[in-house]
């Protein structure tokens, strides 16, 4: 603890290099080799397996856990990549609580899965400490495919394409890659700059082109990709943040959270990155916690998640609540904004609590004020500015199963598209699945 | 509490759980700790000829199979018998038993097959004041080559033989240990009676490779490059001991003859499954080489609340309780019809019985797209598979049909009476039934 704790306001160094850095550390840390066949051993191998069906890619879980209970964990890294290419980091940041491992037989049995997620690390992690790139290009077809956006949805898409033995482009606003491997999910999941190393071990399979600092809309449109590519897939993910619409919302240290969390995470030191003593987050997604959690490993003193509905509502699984919890993030649930408090400096926000009265959310009369001089925002994420020519379902851009838009040679997939949850590993999915379909329909299977 | 006193042959023990002739019995500091952590005797490690000492190997002496977790499933070793001179032997084994004259402690022996070695030897062991011989007839390596161990067991015209020379030596019990490795334990079992044992106790280890090392293309364990077979043992091995003692125990030449059990007793309830088999006591090497000679109080407090449990009073109530039950595959009832049943409270939908079920049997439980798991009795075979790849115990069972009732695989109304093969129609040598 340093002297700053307890000082008011928005500021760096809470606390000293030493206790951001243990604050920071992996959450999960790595199987070694004898935790990882331990592990392994608990796998019941099922017919059938319900960690498969419950998997967005599919991958074949009883397959990769016996490969590394037989000392193969190259062999069980090869079976998750070829279903999630990203396998490394949905090893990570998958909510396996409510993927796999919900499902899985031995948690049925005993309250306690398989440790899946932590399984699929030490496989992938064993494979890409090698520097092994297990797959071959096909030999090339001649054709080519621009991929919009370097999130997990392009980048699946842009390496099987590659694989499928296409000429692929990515364009990406950012000045890198990796989208919200890179930019969004707390940096606790994803440590040593795993997800750009991720990249480079990906970019290996070769035939794929990084066009950085090009956004659709400003250096490419899609009638010119649609000239110059013989497909197109969309991944932009979603650029706009919602608005809680009241007065004040421009005050300083009132900021959106997945731009705290972007922040953070391009930090070289993070005893720079300045956090508030008192910080509220409106939300109750997985944004909302990773912003409340990292302020509280930054040295806020308080912090408090405030949800509009009820706990069970949450969109952050009850692993992230826990989570936060034991950070010492406290959690007020049916209470929504109704003021910003402070003339032009950041006091506190008031809530009124909600209930809910013929089955719709509304605010009551009581209401409660918390001091804060820091706010942040994860009331969820929209699309941006879209190409006029694609028809919008609700708010994302419309697609077919196999990830077709309305306008032929042109697919989408991850956050930005219809359909799945957004979770990094649908996105994933969502990619190869389209990239298989492009394949198809340009060497007309289709 | 139950009594667990037994009285084997004439030699008394607090408890049926003997160290079997073994590295854990070699010298006297392990058997001092032995008796100290509570067992009720030990075969100390075998003694063989004056002169020089056998000679080890150097490099590693055993192998082993594991399960889950790296639990030792098996274990195999090319030690030989004990490469301590035989008087310090004979010293240590003096004041062993005068310091815990309620201990069992056998004479495990082993020299040339020659009237003259034995005879010399067993009188001049027996002056240690130990309670009995066990003849060494079993081991399968380095000593066998040299005509000894399981070289001799393996002809029953030896076992005999030398059985009655250590018979002429000496008043005190002698036990004949049995080598598995042959293809009727009743032969070298006859022999030994035939000779005049008192007992014989079995099995001993199994010829075994535990792994090859794919790197260097050699068996585990490995010396210098090279691996030989070595004797086999621990829990993987209870099975064909079972068997063994079994058969034994209920074959019409050798009924009645004393047993001590040996094989992968790894629990009190392995011990009991011995003893219901006609072992008048067990002898215990692996579990202790596992985990060390604390074993024994989970067995002797296992094997006390059990046969409490049960109203056994003593071990000797026990022995051979389940030998009128094993009978010959021709006698089984084949009227007896059972059925598999799936607990749905307890099924945790894994599919194993699915998959085993539709690949390598019968077709006979169906898998809904709820995963839910269901025997269709048309198809049930009762083979038990199921069951046995159930990672939940008693979530799937065998129902027995009641008489009367119509079993839907063969249409046949399931009839209480007793029919065997002996008197089925399509057996081509069946007897009328009466």
């Amino acid at each position: 603890m340093t002297r700053h704790i307890r000082e008011s306001g928005v500021r760096a160094g809470r606390l000293d290099t030493e206790n951001v850095q243990a604050n920071f550390t992996d959450l999960h840390p790595p199987y070694d080799p004898h935790e990882a066949v331990v592990a392994a051993d608990r796998c019941y191998f099922c017919h059938d397996a319900p960690c498969m069906t419950a998997c967005p890619t599919s991958i074949d879980i009883p397959l990769f856990i016996r490969q590394i209970a037989t000392g193969t964990p190259d062999a069980a890294a090869k079976t998750i990549l070829e279903q999630n290419i990203l396998g490394g980091m949905c090893a990570r940041v998958c909510p396996t609580e409510t993927l796999c491992e919900e499902v899985c037989v031995r948690e049925t049995a005993e309250g306690k899965p398989v440790e899946i997620g932590r399984l699929q690390r030490f496989a992938t992690d064993t494979l890409m400490d090698k520097d092994v790139h297990p797959f071959e290009r096909a030999s090339e077809t001649g054709k080519k495919v621009a991929v919009v956006g370097a999130g997990p949805a392009g980048l699946s898409a842009a390496h099987r394409l590659a694989m499928l033995g296409h000429n692929v482009v990515v364009f990406e606003s950012r000045p890198k890659g990796g989208g919200l491997n890179e930019f969004g999910i707390a940096a606790y999941k994803s440590t040593n700059d795993f997800a750009q190393q991720e990249l480079d071990w990906l970019l290996s399979i070769g035939g794929i082109e990084m066009r950085y600092g090009q956004a659709l809309g400003d250096a490419i449109s899609l009638p010119s990709l649609q000239q110059d590519f013989d497909a197109v897939f969309l991944g932009m993910g979603l650029s706009a943040v919602n608005a809680l619409s009241l007065d004040g919302e421009d005050t300083a240290n009132v900021s959106d959270a997945v731009s705290f969390i972007s922040d953070l995470r391009q930090a070289d030191d993070l005893t720079a990155l300045p956090i508030g003593r008192r910080v509220v987050v409106i939300g109750g997604g997985m944004t909302a916690v990773d912003a409340g959690v990292q302020a509280k490993l930054l040295g806020a003193e308080d912090v408090t998640i405030v949800y509009r509905r009820g706990q069970s509502a949450m969109a952050a699984s009850a692993f992230e609540q826990d989570l936060a919890q034991q950070k010492g993030v406290r959690l007020i649930c049916n209470a929504a904004p109704v003021g910003i408090e402070g003339h032009g400096k950041l006091t506190g926000v008031t809530f009124a609590y909600t209930e809910v009265q013929g089955g719709k959310l509304v605010t009551t009369d009581e209401t409660f004020t918390l001091p804060a001089d820091q706010l942040f925002k994860a009331i969820g994420q929209t699309l941006g500015d879209m190409p006029e020519a694609l028809t919008l379902a609700g708010r994302k851009i419309s697609v077919d199963d196999a990830g077709q838009t309305n306008v032929p040679g042109v697919w989408a997939g991850g956050d930005c598209a219809s359909g799945g949850d957004d979770l990094t590993v649908t996105a994933v999915a969502e990619g190869r699945d389209a990239a298989m379909d492009i394949h198809a329909t340009l060497m007309g299977a289709n | 509490m139950a009594d667990l006193t037994t009285n084997f042959v004439g030699i008394k023990s607090p408890n049926p759980f003997w160290l079997a002739s073994a590295p854990p019995t070699d010298k006297e500091y392990n058997v001092r700790r032995a008796f100290e952590a509570g067992w009720g005797g030990v075969v100390w490690k075998t003694l063989g000829a004056e002169g020089p000492p056998v000679v080890n190997v150097n490099g590693p002496r055993y192998g082993a199979v594991w399960g889950a977790d790296r639990r030792l499933l098996g274990l195999n070793n090319i030690e030989l018998i004990t490469d301590r001179p035989l008087s310090v032997n004979l010293e240590e084994m003096t004041r062993v038993k005068k310091d815990y004259p309620d201990r069992a402690l056998i004479a495990s022996v082993m020299v040339p097959c020659e009237e003259d070695a034995w005879k010399e030897i067993i009188p001049r062991i027996a002056e240690t004041g130990c309670d009995g011989f066990e003849l060494n007839f079993g081991c399968p390596h380095g000593m066998a080559e040299r005509g000894m161990g399981s070289a001799v067991g393996q002809v029953p015209e030896y076992i005999e033989m030398v059985t009655r020379w250590c018979k002429e030596a000496t008043d005190l019990p002698v036990i004949v240990k049995l080598t598995p490795n042959i293809t009727n334990i009743l032969n070298p079992a006859q022999a030994a009676k035939d000779g005049g044992a008192d007992a014989v106790s079995l099995i001993n280890t199994i010829n075994s490779i535990t792994s090859v090392n794919l790197d260097s293309m050699s068996p585990e364990p490995m010396i210098d490059g090279k691996g030989t077979h070595g004797g086999y043992c621990g829990p993987a091995v209870k099975p064909i001991a079972l068997n063994m003692v079994a058969e034994i125990a209920r074959s019409s030449g050798t009924r009645g003859m004393p047993i001590s059990g040996i094989g992968g007793v790894t629990t009190w309830r392995d011990a009991a499954e011995f003893i219901a088999l006609g072992a008048g006591n067990v002898q215990v090497c692996t579990a202790a080489m596992t985990y060390g000679f604390k074993v024994v109080q989970e067995m002797i407090s296992g094997l006390s609340q059990w046969m409490d449990e049960n109203g056994h009073t003593s071990v000797e109530s026990i022995v051979g309780r389940a030998v009128p039950n094993v009978t010959d595959w021709q006698y089984l009832n084949l009227n007896h019809v059972t059925k598999a049943r799936i607990s749905q409270d307890d099924c945790i939908k894994c599919g194993r019985c699915f998959a085993a079920c539709e690949d390598t049997s019968h077709q006979a439980i169906t898998m809904s797209e709820d995963r839910v798991f269901e025997v269709q009795d048309d198809e049930c075979v009762a083979c038990n598979l199921c069951v046995n790849v159930c990672p939940v115990e008693n979530c799937i069972t065998m129902e027995t049909l009641p008489a009367g009732m119509v079993d839907e695989r063969t249409g046949k109304t399931v009839s209480d009476d007793y029919a065997n093969w002996t008197t089925h129609p399509n057996n081509p040598g069946a007897t009328a039934a009466e």
